[in-house]
């Protein structure tokens, strides 16, 4: 049924272009999603095949005699399965062990699938790393309670106000503030010992490490367009952060 | 014994964000593995040396043992190597940077940045230095199925 909603000659160009989308989607690189969408074009039969990907879309031509095709961006998280299994796809279509209507049927199942874990689950894993992060970066034994407290308040506020308001830097603001706020009172409360490194422990689920190891690795790559961009937005996250944090030293 | 504690943290706190990450839950263990690695080294190597060194190592290592993994398991290298920068990425120095902006130090505040800065760039550094001897080794033939 997918296979009647797309004219037969496009199907290679929009199995490229899905795989495409996906995987800068979920935070790919984007030299890898140029990679991947040159190679299934190469094993899709479609030689000599251009891309252009930045962060915010691609453009795709799939031959000198073919429209380039568009897709824009609009929403970009960390979700590394849908990488992994793109690329899965990529080398099944490759080694010839998967047919092209099969391929296409599976990316649009990726393309829908949800985050694996139950939210829950990511709320006590954000708990526990920033606890743990609490300890790595200097916190004594204390500290390691209010740092789970905070790191898991934080990342709840986080997920809630990005539904909620949909506009990221907001939502960074306002969990980092939250997370200053419950950090002092419960050093106030002598919970805790050291503010700084529950604050520091806490705050880690958001900071933008993919971001910037991605941003990084794309100029590398000689990408310097999507580098900068990505670049702009981890410094914008890191912004967001550091900003929510110093309106609780400002105030305090 | 510390290092031992914090080998174990840094453990759980890679896998943990492995979860966060939606890595798939066959990679968690070797996630946290990668992490544990690169910190270990990091904690290791600090005082010794400085942070800088520490952090191209670390990273180095990172990349090595996420492009080890990525052969081994046929996954893709950022899978594992995502995981394992995280504890690397200077957020404490960030902090300290922005702390001291809203307490009117600037030139400590101007300090710390650079720092922070500086250390980013040692772990762009050592990732590249870790695929660079990827690339090395994959143009030396020894027995190797093409693959992706």
């Amino acid at each position: 049924m997918e296979e009647s909603l797309i004219p037969p000659d496009q199907e290679p160009v929009e199995i490229c272009l899905l795989a495409g989308k996906i995987m800068l989607q979920s935070g790919a690189e984007t030299y890898r999603v140029e990679d991947t969408m040159t190679r299934l074009a190469a094993s899709l039969g479609l030689p000599g095949s251009q891309s252009y990907v930045t962060p915010t879309g691609i453009v795709f031509q799939s031959g000198e005699m073919q429209w380039a095709k568009l897709i824009r961006i609009v929403e970009r998280t960390t979700d590394l399965e849908k990488v992994a299994a793109v690329n899965n796809v990529s080398r099944q279509l490759g080694n010839g062990t998967l047919s092209p209507e099969a391929a296409y049927q599976q990316l649009v199942r990726i393309d829908t699938s949800r985050h694996a874990y139950p939210l829950p689950l990511q709320i006590v894993a954000a708990a526990v790393a920033s606890g743990c992060f609490t300890f790595m970066f200097g916190g004594v034994g204390k500290d390691l309670l209010p740092g789970i407290l905070c790191g898991g308040l934080g990342f709840a506020a986080f997920l809630w106000l990005h539904r909620l308001v949909r506009v990221k830097f907001f939502a960074e603001f306002t969990a980092s503030l939250m997370i200053g706020i419950v950090a002092y009172l419960l050093v106030q409360t002598q919970l805790g010992t050291t503010l700084d490194k529950i604050i520091i422990g806490s705050v880690m689920p958001l900071v933008p490490g993919l971001l910037i190891t991605n941003a990084v690795r794309d100029l590398m790559a000689g990408h310097l367009v999507s580098g900068l961009s990505r670049g702009a937005e981890a410094f914008l996250t890191a912004f967001a952060i550091g900003a929510g944090i110093a309106v609780v030293f400002t105030v305090l | 014994m510390s290092l031992v504690l914090h080998c174990l943290t840094s453990f759980v706190a890679a896998a943990a964000f492995g979860i966060l990450f939606n890595a798939p839950k066959r990679t968690l263990l070797q996630c946290g593995i990668s992490g544990m690695l690169g910190w270990a080294a990091y904690y290791l190597l600090t005082a010794p040396f400085n942070t800088i060194f520490a952090t191209v190592s670390a990273t180095f290592i990172v990349g090595l043992v996420s492009l080890i993994f990525a052969r081994v398991y046929k996954e893709p290298v950022i899978l594992f190597s995502v995981s394992g920068i995280i504890p690397l990425v200077p957020g404490g120095l960030a902090y300290d940077a922005m702390r001291n902006f809203v307490e009117n130090q600037y030139d400590i505040a101007v300090q710390l940045a650079a720092q922070a800065f500086l250390i980013s760039g040692s772990i762009a550094i050592g990732l590249i230095l870790s695929e660079v001897m990827n690339q090395i080794a994959k143009s030396i033939p020894i027995r190797r199925a093409p693959r992706l």
